[in-house]
């Protein structure tokens, strides 16, 4: 095995710690095991190799494709715009790079008009040569990367994409593919330009990397990538593609709270002895009591009662963590969810229908009694409206979770209204999405609140909330 | 510390060979399935196959089984399964069947105790029987995460050094080593300790290729076209907001039943007609049909 090889792994081993995902040493030497069977020279079977020994949790697959394309370069790609790297010694010299790639001579003469007719064409017909072609060409044209500028890459792809006008091209494609037919199946036919698009999307993507890596070296772009586990990922940052993410991972994470809750309460065996079940399997064995029969226990399960701020800032971060609770609640006696804003409403029935709770939380903002007068968070007047009107449903079984940044916009605290719900809850629990280091700054009025609490985490990311949710059975 | 059989070692040259000999058996691997079965082999680990229900995860192990001509040897996880049912037992009464005839023999107690915990004596279970095998098998041990977090640590010895210690025997190392396949539906995280000592293969649902292939495999008779439409809609299907995906198992039952039905072809009347094969709930019926017919406006 070449020294190189085993270089470009250990680079990558380390990017993927560095980044979050555990690889223990036994792993990385297996890893290079898993290499002497593997033919090297195809790069395919090299990811597979290295996915097998390396990770070993399938929500970091994605990460670890994306760090492995940098590692391991495309041979192909290389040998398409590696020489002229090579030759100017530095920045990537554009059309002499699309030049050398197959049909290069040609596509260079296009205009942008044609070359987004050609790139439909390409596929269209999936031709995936004319497509990487094309990626290139466009990298080189509109991209502009400047060498030396520690950027992350996605201003560059969305120069160089932007030339092509991406969406009128899937529009066509989605149409070429399956709109003439009037079936069902015709139409979904055209669900395939998506991906389609999306892979092309990719491939620029990656000629973009390609380049940067030519420019700054591997381990550079690899810092400036910015690629967290969608556990890791900020709820209050996060975009679009984050919140998808995040709601993936989040569906498996909630099945197997549940399955964990389930089994800490069957596992609780502090059951009273069933006297009468006892004497009576006694008889079998001449009275002589051996096989003792306990009674079911009865374990009492808590009742849940979410106040949750869905209020612009923190909207997200509430419907993630409504979205686990209700996934868990089967574990509870009863869940039952408020949201607020300057007012407070009931919404228990209403997410009990739904099922994208971000619709809901957007919903309930455009116009309920969630919102009173101002639209910005009153948590005072919240707090107090809960306590005015249902006080009287909390009692000792009651363990009660308040979703919010405790951001009062300087309006009153009254924070006597949480210290009445508190006196009669078994818990409150105080969830703030805000960094620790943010709180008591500004309008942040979190340590009034806390005082009254029984805890409040910091529930930035999957990884935080998992952790509250995992010990709050117990 | 690949197998020292040469018949073994031909067979799992490459992970090419490796697919040729699933196809062969009817199992249709992609890449990356093909691949890690290799490197099983090959570095003597097992594999630890995880994904959504009915992906063919079991049915993987049993191809490889049926592939090489080994012995398939299967453990199915439980909650509450335990030493005795997955390792060994000491069959106490043929122990006690021994002391009872110990008059008759004369022997002295040492030597009786030494008979009572000798091999004559032990009840091997599907973990020690893959272990002790003579001839070449293939361990499957199914659902793994249905297993108590500390009965987990029971797998441990087996998996990394192939080999059982008992107490009152001392270690018992494999002759030849099994291949041993774990799944797992991922419905809690398996330890570390325990992913470490395995390779990883993610089984998705397979690719819209893939899927028709294996419907052209599976369902003799249907028309190339309409098994096409059939992994399209399925796939349409997998991307949607369900509460449970159709599996592998379900699109194959569906493309038998537009078969039956005679269907030359899926519009709006069949998927109506036919969505409860793929669909199990009420609300993703319903839910699929509304997407579907958003698609056909």
């Amino acid at each position: 095995m070449t020294g190189g090889l085993l270089g470009a792994l250990a680079g990558l081993v380390a990017q993927l710690r560095n980044v979050g995902i555990p690889v223990s040493p036994t792993e990385h030497i297996d890893a290079a095991a898993a290499l002497r069977h593997t033919p090297v020279a195809d790069r395919a079977a090299v990811k597979v190799a290295l996915a097998a020994t390396l990770v070993k949790n399938a929500e970091h697959l994605r990460t670890f494709s994306t760090i492995f394309d940098l590692y391991f370069a495309d041979r192909q790609r290389d040998a398409v715009d590696g020489d002229t790297t090579d030759q100017a010694g530095g920045p990537v010299d554009g059309l002499a790079g699309a030049g050398a790639g197959p049909g290069g001579g040609v596509l260079a003469q296009l205009t942008d008009q044609e070359l987004s007719e050609l790139l439909r064409q390409a596929l269209r017909d999936n031709d995936s040569t004319l497509l990487r072609a094309i990626a290139g060409l466009l990298v080189d044209r509109h991209a502009g990367i400047e060498p030396g500028r520690r950027v992350a890459g996605t201003y560059y792809l969305y120069r160089a994409l932007q030339a092509v006008n991406l969406p009128a091209v899937l529009g066509k494609l989605r149409e070429e593919l399956g709109g003439a037919q009037p079936s069902v199946a015709g139409r979904i036919r055209g669900l395939d330009a998506d991906a389609r698009v999306e892979a092309f999307r990719a491939e620029v993507e990656q000629e973009i990397r390609a380049r940067l890596v030519a420019d700054r070296g591997v381990d550079d772009v690899a810092r400036t990538l910015r690629t967290p586990l969608p556990e890791d990922i900020d709820f209050l940052n996060a975009t679009r593609a984050d919140t998808a993410a995040i709601r993936e991972v989040l569906k498996p994470l909630a099945r197997k709270l549940a399955t964990r809750l389930a089994r800490k309460r069957r596992a609780h065996r502090s059951a009273p002895l069933d006297f009468r079940q006892t004497m009576r399997r006694a008889m079998s064995t001449g009275g002589t009591p051996v096989d003792l029969a306990y009674r079911r226990p009865h374990p009492s399960r808590p009742e849940l009662v979410v106040l949750a701020d869905i209020s612009g800032s923190v909207a997200t971060f509430a419907s993630f963590t409504l979205q686990l609770v209700y996934a868990l609640r089967s574990e509870f006696a009863r869940v039952r969810t408020f949201a607020f804003v300057d007012g407070l409403e009931e919404v228990t029935s209403l997410l009990e229908k739904a099922d994208d709770l971000l619709e809901v939380t957007r919903a309930l903002n455009r116009g309920t009694s969630a919102v009173w007068i101002y639209g910005r968070s009153d948590y005072g007047h919240a707090l107090t409206v809960f306590r005015r009107r249902y006080l009287d449903q909390v009692h000792r079984r009651t363990t009660v979770l308040v979703l919010g940044d405790a951001r009062s916009n300087f309006l009153s605290p009254r924070d006597e209204s949480l210290a009445a719900v508190a006196e009669r809850a078994r818990a409150v629990y105080w969830l703030n999405p805000e960094r620790r280091e943010l709180w008591n700054e500004g309008d942040s009025i979190i340590d009034r609140y806390g005082r009254h609490c029984t805890g409040v985490y910091e529930c930035r990311n999957v990884r935080q909330l998992r952790a509250f949710v995992e010990n709050l059975d117990g | 510390m690949s197998s020292s059989d040469p018949a073994q070692e031909g067979a799992f040259a490459s992970a090419d060979e490796v697919a040729a000999m699933l196809r062969r058996v009817g199992y249709l691997p992609d890449a990356a399935i093909a691949g890690v079965v290799h490197l099983g082999e090959r570095l003597g680990k097992p594999v630890l196959v995880e994904g959504p229900a009915g992906t063919g995860k079991t049915e993987l192990a049993k191809s490889v089984a049926a592939a090489t001509g080994r012995r398939l040897i299967r453990l199915q996880c439980y909650e509450g399964l335990d030493e005795a049912k997955a390792l060994y037992e000491w069959d106490y009464r043929k122990q006690l069947l021994r002391l009872q005839a110990r008059d008759e023999s004369g022997k002295d107690w040492a030597q009786i105790e030494g008979d009572l915990f000798g091999e004559d004596f032990l009840l091997t279970r599907p973990l020690l029987a893959a272990i002790r095998a003579k001839d070449p098998v293939v361990l499957l041990i199914d659902e793994v995460d249905r297993l108590d977090i500390e009965t987990e640590a029971l797998l441990l010895e087996v998996l990394s050094d192939y080999q059982v210690s008992i107490p009152e025997l001392g270690t018992l190392k494999a002759t030849t080593v099994p291949l041993v396949y774990l799944t797992s539906n991922n419905s809690r995280d398996l330890s570390e300790a325990l992913k470490r000592r395995c390779l990883f293969l993610h089984l998705d649902y397979p690719s819209v290729d893939r899927e028709r292939e294996i419907v052209l495999s599976r369902v003799p008779g249907i028309r190339e076209d309409l098994a096409e439409q059939i992994t399209r809609v399925v796939a349409a299907l997998r991307g949607l907001d369900l509460k449970k995906h159709p599996s592998v198992s379900e699109t194959l039952d569906w493309a038998r039943a537009l078969l039956l039905l005679g269907a030359e072809e899926i519009d709006e009347a069949t998927l109506r007609d036919t969505l409860n094969v793929l669909l199990k709930y009420t609300g993703d019926i319903t839910k699929a049909a509304a997407k579907l017919a958003d698609l056909a406006k």
